[in-house]
């Protein structure tokens, strides 16, 4: 069932261009970013070879490209999120779902899991370009892992809160910009705690950047996963609970 | 034959903040029973269907559908109910087979019966030869069939429509109430409207409400035969003086319409009879007798308007 309900999910983000378009300019603005990183990779190769226990091409090339991915999909992701449950409120298309014989957790989760194929998708597509640097070199496969699964779970915490904030209205430009504004204070939340002296303050530990720098440079730290899990199960059940909440008012 | 009663309605109440949209609503619906709920704008009869498909929680009372109460058992309750709220809800990015079989998949249909279920709603709603088509591209009326079809697919006991033939032209208007009365064969069907000849003409039953409250719960025949009137209007040719009419047994007082027509209102029995003997006797050239009767519409607003909410529900089924 929930199946179902992703399933008409990717199948509606498809069917307008929207979707088609987003893929289009994220891979065209990455495989540019990619371009330089890999340029600039050259340029530093020489001095590179001087160094002992040098920062391989993972490092330099893709982990600092995914740097710049994380931060064009923050600006990205609230465009794919805004339509899900706003646009069925407006166009009253949610009646249909809440009087199909479906639990509220069945609907979010299944709204979730389509946005979660997209960026699977999205994620997918991007890890060809690494890929590609296979032809001629050898790459840090533990990093390259480390590096997706990264991506994978920084989007779907984004999509939870864009999903969450997407249930509390019916127009799909206040959630968009509900979401950004959301995704960005997560991001830079930390700046405060950087003054702190050891820079493990709570506002670090909140930050999503923190967690997901440390995933690129291939420390994989469970508490850095548990950190996206417990994120994304808490906007989950924020949405479930926001739904069944509107059949009181 | 047992009746099972398929819906039954306890003592809702409803408010929006301080706003009471329903109080103290009681009713319950038998298998085979269309019925008919009517009401001015903003009686609340969209609010009690909401309600009663768990689209809406009610503030009080409660609700089952066949034994199963809306908030403890949703998910048998719903998947005995096909809804079609106002506004029928397809997505306009689908063609109107993918629509469908959607919905058989929310409802749960077995994949097997999908195939089924689906060429089944279709033909029931005049949909086949817009299967292929987008939504978005079809006529108000035909969104509306979507609607309907999709309220129908899995084939529920309790089928509630929100004014089913909003937005129908006359021809699709005939057909819908047909396939209403054809549901209301085995199911139980609620529909709201306030297109009162529509209601007379499908419905076995009729609920009024005003305010929330229900003023107004009875078998259609009983409510058209408290609309009987005591006259009936005759039309002369040659009419003679209105001191003839009065001679006419039964006959009470006459009431002049135009030159040719007059209404004659009587007590217990109908003159009409006597009318026709007398007019040929006397060659008054009878061309029209028609029986009185206060419009459903006379009857509706005088019931909505004009008398005190308090203590007027009435049960008077037969």
């Amino acid at each position: 069932m929930i199946m179902t309900i992703a399933r008409r999910e990717i199948t509606a983000m498809f069917l307008s261009p929207l979707a088609w378009v987003i893929l289009g300019v994220v891979q065209i603005i990455l495989g540019y970013v990619f371009l330089a990183q890999l340029d600039n990779y050259f340029i530093l190769q020489s001095r590179l070879l001087a160094l002992e226990n040098a920062p391989g091409v993972t490092d330099i090339v893709i982990a600092s490209t995914f740097q710049v991915a994380a931060i064009i999909l923050l600006m990205i992701m609230p465009l794919i999120t805004m339509r899900t449950i706003a646009e069925e409120k407006r166009n009253k298309t949610l009646t249909l779902l809440i009087s199909s014989p479906l639990s509220m957790t069945e609907i979010v989760l299944g709204k979730f899991l389509g946005l979660f194929l997209f960026v699977f998708i999205l994620v997918s597509l991007l890890m060809l370009m690494p890929l590609s640097l296979y032809m001629g070199t050898d790459l840090d496969a533990g990093k390259l892992f480390s590096i997706y699964l990264s991506m994978l779970l920084l989007l779907g915490s984004f999509a939870a809160i864009g999903l969450y904030l997407s249930s509390l209205t019916d127009n799909q430009t206040i959630a968009a910009v509900s979401t950004f504004g959301a995704l960005l204070m997560l991001w830079i939340i930390n700046w405060l705690g950087e003054s702190v002296a050891d820079g493990q303050s709570v506002m670090t530990y909140l930050s999503l950047l923190h967690h997901y720098q440390n995933m690129l440079e291939g420390i994989f730290d469970s508490s850095d996963l548990a950190y996206y899990l417990i994120l994304i199960v808490t906007f989950l059940v924020l949405t479930i609970r926001q739904l069944d909440r509107e059949r009181l008012l | 034959m047992d009746s099972t009663t398929l819906v039954k309605v306890e003592n809702l109440t409803r408010f929006y903040q301080k706003h009471c949209a329903i109080n103290q609503l009681s009713f319950s619906l038998e298998a085979g029973e269309v019925l008919g709920f009517l009401g001015p704008n903003g009686a609340g009869k969209t609010t009690t269907m909401q309600i009663i498909t768990g689209n809406l929680a009610p503030s009080e009372g409660q609700v089952s559908i066949n034994g199963f109460d809306i908030i403890e058992s949703p998910r048998q309750a719903k998947q005995l109910i096909g809804y079609l709220p106002e506004h029928p809800p397809v997505y306009r990015d689908a063609t109107v087979d993918e629509f469908l079989k959607y919905c058989a998949q929310l409802r749960r249909l077995k994949r097997a019966g999908i195939a089924t279920a689906m060429a089944q709603a279709k033909a029931n709603c005049g949909l086949n030869d817009v299967g292929h088509r987008l939504i978005g591209n079809l006529s108000k009326g035909y969104q509306q069939r979507v609607g309907i079809a999709q309220a129908i697919i899995h084939n529920p006991l309790v089928v509630i429509l929100d004014e089913p033939t909003i937005g129908l032209d006359p021809i699709q208007i005939r057909e819908i109430r047909s396939l209403i009365k054809t549901l209301g064969k085995e199911r139980s069907v609620i529909i709201s409207s306030h297109i009162l000849s529509e209601v007379q003409a499908t419905c076995d039953r009729v609920l009024i409400i005003r305010e929330g409250k229900l003023i107004y719960n009875a078998s259609i025949e009983a409510l058209e035969n408290q609309g009987k009137e005591l006259s009936i209007t005759v039309a002369l040719k040659q009419p003679p003086g209105i001191e003839y009419l009065i001679e006419i047994d039964q006959v009470e007082h006459v009431e002049t319409i135009d030159d040719n027509r007059f209404r004659l209102y009587f007590n217990s029995s109908s003159p009409a009879e006597s009318v026709v003997k007398a007019s040929v006797e006397q060659q008054w050239g009878l061309y029209e007798l028609v029986p009185d009767r206060a419009s459903l519409e006379d009857l509706f607003i005088e019931l909505t308007r004009d008398k005190p909410v308090a203590g007027e529900s009435r049960e008077s089924r037969s």
